[in-house]
């Protein structure tokens, strides 16, 4: 267990170097002068050469690369170019707040989906199934802004029901929770159905029913147990997803997410705070993945973790 | 009387029912409805997107301030937006930059990545680590991050939204192609191939891509929808096309406002966007439920 944990924990930090490597190189060889964009008017010489060595900019690359990974090393993420504030603070903030989206519309994605797949495998080539296989086609098939807009027009606009945007109250969490679950509701669903049809066609099932044990505790024992392992790795890619159609429901409720604090920092150029956005994204994405790898061996006793 | 073989009684879920009932006709049929419907609305949107010049009845781009917001009728089919443009001219040229978005960045970024798995499962050493190495840090972006970050590298345009979504695409063929490739390597028919001569390149473009080719026009299909999905919502979040042109994400990012006045102005192109990612998922679904048969065994 510690040696496999070990060389998790190295692998984790590679890949968070590899990432801010490829970020860093990216944000740093983007076209066009930045500083250029941030000051009002026509700027002189002068203003752009303090600039520059304001960000650091006057520096080579690499001595760039080094110095901001130092800072890192330190929990610095520099500051803003626009409003000249430390970045983690405020990506730690925003960060709270898509949490609490994520939380509650993958919870609601959940239950939805596992109870709809469950169905569908159950009842295998049944009308039931077929309807939850068409719907989670077209589930899968609308963007997430249509339905965000959907759900405004509806709940909002027609029933005065929620507050279209900002964040505060539960209500302001409703209709982007429910957004950011339908784009998760119908992957749960398939991915739950196709496990438990697999499951379902497993020696242990056969012999459990050759018992003559009720079909209520085949599926809830024998076969439940074993499909959900499973959906637990699918979880760990759902936390991608989730980020993803959070920056697109941030966006359409105005929600002060990680999401639209890092698409305002795009929009004004804003090269640290973009930076920081996408590292803190990144890093929880990949934590989270490591978690879910170690769930196994709670799961499914027949995993043994080994340093190899 | 004989007693049942074993076989129909344990074999219920894999083997067809040969009694079909009424219910379980009726899901069949609506299984292949749906494939059907697919392949429908794929041609139906190459014909609007090749014939989008003629079949529009306006300039997508021209305004008229006079005519704004005006209800469907004969002469506007889908009625005006806020500045007075046809509507139904905007969707089939809308439709027609969605499918082109879709089928480019699959061609190229499937392209690339279909070049790259063959090479990294057939070559093996340091050219499998190092694209594999490499395919892995870019599927550890979260979904969607890498190309919000590339376009924001690159500056928003359509164009630049494309090469993103196409970079994004690639890890994902490299990963197909190259566990498809490794368990060709090693059979017979690769190995007589050798023997009898042939370069290492006529053996990868004659013998291992034709293997490749079922999972592949699947992995086409759905990264077509999803790269169409992507494209529109880049748009949507102003990285992709810009104003004024007829691309359905940006259309609706800007038609947002007039939600409550003219809710046509947001519903005609996000029925676009719906119809275009429905019709390859649809597809996608369909062939993957053809391929997975064929080859048992696969997830």
């Amino acid at each position: 267990m510690i040696p496999y944990l070990a060389r998790r924990l190295g692998g984790v930090v590679l890949l968070l170097l590899g990432i801010t490597f490829v970020v860093f190189g990216m944000m740093y060889l983007a076209p066009g002068d930045v500083t250029l964009m941030l000051v009002p008017n026509v700027p002189s010489h002068e203003q752009i050469g303090a600039l520059r060595r304001e960000f650091g900019l006057d520096q080579p690359l690499p001595v760039r690369y080094a110095r901001f990974l130092g800072q890192l090393v330190h929990g610095d993420l520099g500051t803003s170019w626009i409003d000249r504030r430390p970045v983690l603070p405020q990506v730690l903030d925003a960060l709270g707040y898509t949490v609490r989206l994520a939380a509650s519309a993958l919870a609601l994605s959940l239950v939805l989906g596992l109870a709809a797949g469950t169905v569908s495998a159950l009842r295998s080539r049944s009308v039931a199934d077929d309807v939850v296989m068409t719907a989670t086609l077209l589930g899968i098939s609308t963007p997430v802004f249509v339905t965000g807009l959907l759900l405004i027009y509806c709940l909002s606009f027609r029933l005065g029901w929620f507050p279209t945007s900002g964040a505060g109250s539960w209500r302001h969490l409703v209709l982007p929770s429910l957004t950011l679950a339908s784009f998760l509701v119908a992957y749960n669903a398939r991915m739950m159905r196709s496990c438990l049809l697999e499951v379902l066609g497993q020696d242990y099932v056969r012999t459990a029913r050759a018992k003559g044990l009720a079909e209520r505790r085949v599926w809830g024992v024998h076969a439940g147990k074993n499909a959900l392992i499973p959906m637990v790795t699918v979880l760990g890619l759902q936390v991608g997803l989730l980020l993803g159609g959070s920056v697109i429901t941030e966006t359409i409720f105005a929600y002060p997410g990680i999401g639209q604090l890092m698409i305002s920092g795009i929009t004004a150029r804003d090269t640290p705070l973009v930076q920081g956005c996408v590292l803190v994204s990144a890093a929880g994405f990949i934590l989270v993945n490591l978690l879910v790898d170690l769930s196994y061996v709670v799961l499914d006793p027949r995993i043994r973790l080994t340093g190899r | 009387m004989p007693a049942p073989a074993p076989d129909t009684v344990l074999a219920r879920e894999e083997s067809p029912p040969v009694p079909a009932s009424g219910r379980r006709r009726a899901a069949g049929a609506l299984r292949h409805r749906r494939a059907a419907i697919g392949v429908g609305l794929v041609l139906a949107l190459a014909g609007a997107a090749a014939g989008a010049g003629w079949l529009a009845p306006h300039d997508p781009v021209a305004s008229d301030l006079g005519r704004r917001l005006l209800a469907p009728s004969a002469e506007y089919p889908l009625g005006t937006d806020w500045i007075g443009r046809c509507l139904l001219s905007r969707l089939l040229y809308g439709l027609r930059l969605t499918v082109l978005v879709g089928v480019v960045t699959v061609l190229a970024g499937g392209g690339l990545g279909v070049l790259l798995g063959l090479v990294a499962g057939f070559y093996g050493r340091l050219w499998e680590t190092v694209i594999m190495r490499g395919t892995d840090l870019l599927l550890s972006f979260p979904y969607f991050l890498l190309t919000i970050v590339l376009v924001a590298v690159l500056g928003a345009s359509l164009l630049n939204a494309m090469v993103a979504i196409a970079v994004w695409t690639t890890p994902h063929f490299v990963r197909v192609v190259r566990a498809v490739t490794l368990s060709l390597r090693e059979r017979e028919f690769v190995e007589a191939a050798r023997a009898l001569g042939r370069t290492e390149a006529g053996i990868l473009l004659r013998h291992v891509l034709p293997g490749c080719a079922a999972p592949l026009v699947v992995q086409a299909s759905v990264f077509c929808a999803q790269n169409m999905l992507m494209s529109a919502s880049l748009s949507f979040l102003g990285l992709g096309a810009q104003p004024p042109s007829p691309e359905l994400g940006a259309m609706l990012a800007a038609g947002r406002a007039y939600l409550r006045v003219a809710p046509q102005v947001v519903a005609v192109p996000a029925a676009g966007i719906f119809v275009a990612v429905l019709a390859f998922n649809l597809v996608g679904d369909a062939l993957r439920s053809v391929v997975d048969r064929r080859t048992p065994g696969r997830p």
